[in-house]
């Protein structure tokens, strides 16, 4: 007993709850959340108040008309025999009714243009991240952070199980990353925000950012909270097949807590420069394959290598082709196509370590594999 | 010819080659509400899919798929044609004209109709599937990365945009022509004015859309790079060219819609139409508006702050004028003699829901708020709230109102009523839930949702059902109506019904008005 009939008692229930909490302020991401959350930034907090001021407007203004017409609707019926006026026009009220909400209008112009001026003051910033969509997945690049540069890739964690129903949904189904966005508190960050193949728009409902991530673009957007906390979002612009499953997520944390993670990232990235050095064995380029196909290649490719979106890759010709033309697909991607090119997206361990598993994995027993060095010394030509 | 009256040929060839202006219009409603049925048993697949979370019926691909031929046969084959055909009936027996200025042209433009709307569903059975970018078709998306269907899909925008534009010509032409004596401009119906604006937009913007699918065209197959900046071109250059169609094409949609609820309104309040002139400058003004708001479906495109204060500023000013048209068709309720038929009752619902959609329109072109409205089910809820309840119901409504007029028959008006309250709660069960969905933060265009928002989304697609089955009835009371509805031969079906249309003989003849009216001159407009 069950959530289902749980379920349907708050569904019926849904239209009292709602005029109960459509007044309160709503914190994000609540079960049958009926407003807009004012988040966690003043920007955010702008937003809702200006959110608030003119939907307050609009209903008492509602009242106003929809009253007046179910006055008429009850008082004017020809069925109580009222007899009908003959009046058709009247240049007073006609201009009245031009005139005031003209006001209207221009008192809610002074709230909005500030709102909006402050949205657009990108200047002064602390810190600046590069966000680039692609399909369908985010990358984050932080910028002038003293040491080792760190970027890295956020993809959906939510398992093709729970999507089609065959394992029960997390509390965070879809809206759960394998490596989120770490943002320092009490930071101005400034968003560059572009994309590789597709218009994105990159969505924190918390954070009051949406901002398009065009091709060839880079557009800016910022946000500054003293709260720490998770805030999720969503790629808010249709780009494909798996528009719904590109979740953003961010995590705020204290500015000691970024520094430690920021140093983690960067011992991270000085770790792989020098993995790119070293010789695998079959079985570690094979387990490290398997995870990289999982969040790379598995929604174009299938989870057996079946294909979908994308070609098979078990019996493939390219994968059970030529070694060098298999590694020329996986990092330029085949132009006019979906199959990207993942030479930018995947480190030379990633790559030699995917395209290893996709020859030896699904059936495809081709016993060759392919090093670090070699993607690098691929890449340089 | 001679001064008999010769009824319609015979068989096929009636249909085929007509040029007259009822029959050319009865085939425009037909075929509109067969896309009706269309587009939406695609928006239930969408609403089934949505039911639950998880991925049950379809596939993401597919339901893109869904999303973006909804709303493609929605507005290009259901909305707009079924207008047309509104005007192709209603526009010369409203100015007591004997037919259409070009009824060789009017066949033409319909005719292209039905093979065009064939080759864009036959897309959904090609290799990469049909067009899968959404109905407004963003480039790369539909460019680059689109299935081979795109070019299909092109050649139909082509045509759809070719008889539309030769419907308008048709409709100015005719308007401009072929008025009764003593007709003047301001003495013609609102119906008459709001689509001789429309056809004016029309015109004006689907050279525009045109030239849009061109360049796509171009940039698929011919190597240019109009929307692609790795070749220098620009993707927000595609969204400018298509909301400067865009946008003046929801007016498109709605301004007829205006038109019908201004005759029916005053019909059952039996009483003039308050504002007559005001009425048509705001029509006028609406518009003239609606060139200059573009923009506001891009306010997270990334434009220069200035832009985005213009287009605010702009986009605000459309709530004078459509503010002015409600506070007249309630002024034209005030103290009038109201009965409850039901056109009255879904121009009522449209009263009531085309104004809370103007609302929450009024909400989204508050820019710095839009960053959070922007591509969230809020602007879902908002434009079936202005579609569905704005165009849909008042086409509902003008097809009750002027049925008996056309087929002689009375429908059934208990099964009308229950059609309209079925549909009043199935249109709000449905959409209403959509506003909190979005605010709470949920992107449209999705095929699968968060569990926070799945009590509601559930709702909606019960509601969705509920519409859509609504629609069921309507189709039963209208054919029971043709085939064994009670008749009628009065002349003014309804008693408060002015206008020219209601002293022609019921059922209308098929031809009307051979020689023209005397409008009297001192007779204010109906």
């Amino acid at each position: 007993m069950c959530v289902e009939a749980k379920r349907l008692l708050r569904l019926a229930l849904g239209p009292v709850l709602m005029l109960l909490s459509a007044v309160a302020l709503a914190a994000g991401g609540e079960v049958n959340q009926v407003n807009m959350s004012p988040g966690v930034t003043e920007v955010g907090r702008e937003i809702y108040n200006l959110h608030m001021l003119i939907l307050w407007i609009c209903v008492i203004i509602g009242v106003g008309v929809f009253g007046v017409m179910f006055y008429s609707i009850y008082a004017h019926r020809k069925s109580r025999g009222h007899e009908p006026a003959t009046f058709h026009e009247s240049t007073k009220v006609e201009i009245a009714w031009t005139v005031i909400p003209f006001f209207i209008l221009i008192a809610m112009a002074f709230p909005a243009t500030s709102t909006l001026l402050d949205i657009y003051d990108n200047d002064d910033a602390d810190m600046d991240v590069v966000v680039t969509g692609y399909q369908w997945k985010w990358k984050y690049e932080y910028l002038n952070e003293a040491g080792e540069n760190v970027s890295f890739f956020s993809n959906l964690r939510t398992s093709q199980s729970e999507i089609y129903n065959s394992e029960q949904k997390g509390e965070h189904y879809l809206l759960e990353v394998d490596e989120p966005l770490v943002l320092p508190a009490d930071t101005k960050v400034r968003f560059l925000v572009t994309a590789n193949d597709v218009i994105h728009s990159w969505w924190v409902p918390e954070l009051a950012v949406k901002k398009d991530a065009i091709p060839g673009f880079i557009n800016e957007a910022w946000t500054r909270t003293a709260q720490e906390g998770v805030y999720r979002g969503q790629c808010a612009e249709l780009c494909g097949k798996d528009h719904g499953f590109m979740p953003i997520v961010v995590n705020v944390v204290s500015k000691e807590e970024y520094g430690e993670w920021l140093a983690t990232k960067q011992a991270e990235a000085a770790q792989i420069k020098e993995l790119m050095a070293q010789t695998f064995t079959m079985d570690e380029l094979m387990e490290r394959g398997k995870a990289v196909y999982d969040r790379n290649c598995l929604a174009c490719h299938g989870a057996g290598g079946e294909g979908g979106v994308g070609t098979a890759i078990a019996g493939s010709a390219i994968a059970t082709g030529e070694l060098s033309g298999h590694l020329d697909i996986g990092v330029n991607g085949v132009p006019g196509t979906a199959m990207q090119a993942f030479g930018g997206q995947l480190n030379d361990v990633d790559m030699a370590a995917v395209i290893t598993f996709q020859r030896n994995a699904f059936g495809n027993n081709m016993g060759d594999m392919i090093q670090p060095i070699d993607v690098f010394n691929f890449k340089k030509g | 010819m001679g001064d008999h009256h010769h009824g319609p040929a015979k068989g096929i060839g009636r249909w085929l080659f007509t040029t007259n202006h009822k029959d050319i219009g009865t085939m425009y409603l037909w075929f509109s509400f067969a896309m009706f049925i269309l587009g939406g048993a695609f928006a239930m697949i969408i609403r089934a899919e949505l039911f639950q979370p998880g991925m049950q019926l379809v596939e993401p691909a597919f339901f893109n798929q869904m999303t973006t031929l909804h709303g493609l046969v929605m507005v290009f084959g259901a909305i707009m044609p079924s207008f047309v055909g509104l005007a192709n009936w209603m526009i010369p027996m409203m100015i007591g004209a004997p037919d259409m200025a070009l009824p060789r042209m009017n066949n033409w433009s319909f005719w292209i109709l039905p093979p065009t709307f064939l080759m864009l569903a036959s897309t959904l059975f090609m290799e990469g599937g049909a067009p899968a970018f959404g109905w407004t078709f963003y480039a790369p998306l539909s460019t680059t990365y689109a299935p081979p269907s795109v070019t299909l899909f092109i050649f139909s925008v082509h045509v759809l945009g070719l008889s539309s534009i030769m419907g308008s010509i048709n409709i100015i032409a005719t308007v401009m022509n072929m008025r009764a004596p003593g007709m003047t401009y301001m003495k013609m119906p609102l119906f008459v004015w709001t689509w001789l604006i429309t056809a004016f937009l029309l015109v004006a913007v689907m050279p525009v859309l045109a030239g849009a699918v061109t360049m796509m065209l171009m940039d698929i197959h011919f190597g240019t790079s109009f929307f692609s900046a790795a070749g220098g071109g620009d993707p927000v250059l595609f969204q400018h060219i298509f909301w400067f169609f865009g946008h003046p094409e929801v007016y498109i949609i709605i301004l007829p819609a205006f038109g019908v609820v201004s005759q029916i309104i005053p019909a059952f309040s039996r009483k003039p139409l308050f504002g007559y002139d005001s009425m048509v400058y705001a029509t006028a003004s609406i518009a003239f508006l609606s060139f200059i708001v573009w923009a506001h479906h891009m306010y997270t495109v990334g434009m220069p702050v200035a832009g985005e204060l213009f287009f605010m500023y702009a986009t605000m000013l459309i709530a004078v004028p459509t503010g002015v048209k409600v506070f007249n068709w309630i002024s034209t309720m005030w103290r009038g003699a109201l009965t409850f038929e039901t056109p009255m009752l879904f121009c009522i619902g449209f009263l009531i829901l085309f104004t809370i959609g103007g609302f929450t329109g009024l909400m989204l072109s508050i820019a710095p708020a839009d960053f959070q409205y922007h591509d969230s089910y809020f602007v879902v809820a908002h434009f079936h709230y202005v579609m569905v309840a704005g165009a849909v119901f008042s086409m509902t409504a003008a097809v009750y109102y002027w049925l008996p007029k056309w087929c002689g028959r009375m429908y059934n008006e208990t099964m009308g009523k229950t059609h309209f309250w079925i549909s009043f709660i199935g249109f709000n069960l449905t959409f209403f839930p959509q506003h909190f969905v979005g605010l709470a933060g949920m992107p449209r265009r999705i095929p699968d949702y968060a569990l926070q928002f799945a009590d509601f989304n559930m709702m909606s697609s019960i509601g969705a059902f509920i519409y859509g089955a609504s629609q069921i009835l309507f189709l039963y009371n209208v054919i029971a109506t043709i085939v064994s509805g009670k008749p009628t031969s009065e002349e003014k079906v309804w008693d408060g019904a002015e206008g020219l249309e209601w002293t022609v003989p019921t059922p209308a003849p098929y031809h009307t008005f051979e020689t023209p009216p005397r409008i009297d001159p001192a007779h204010a407009h109906s």
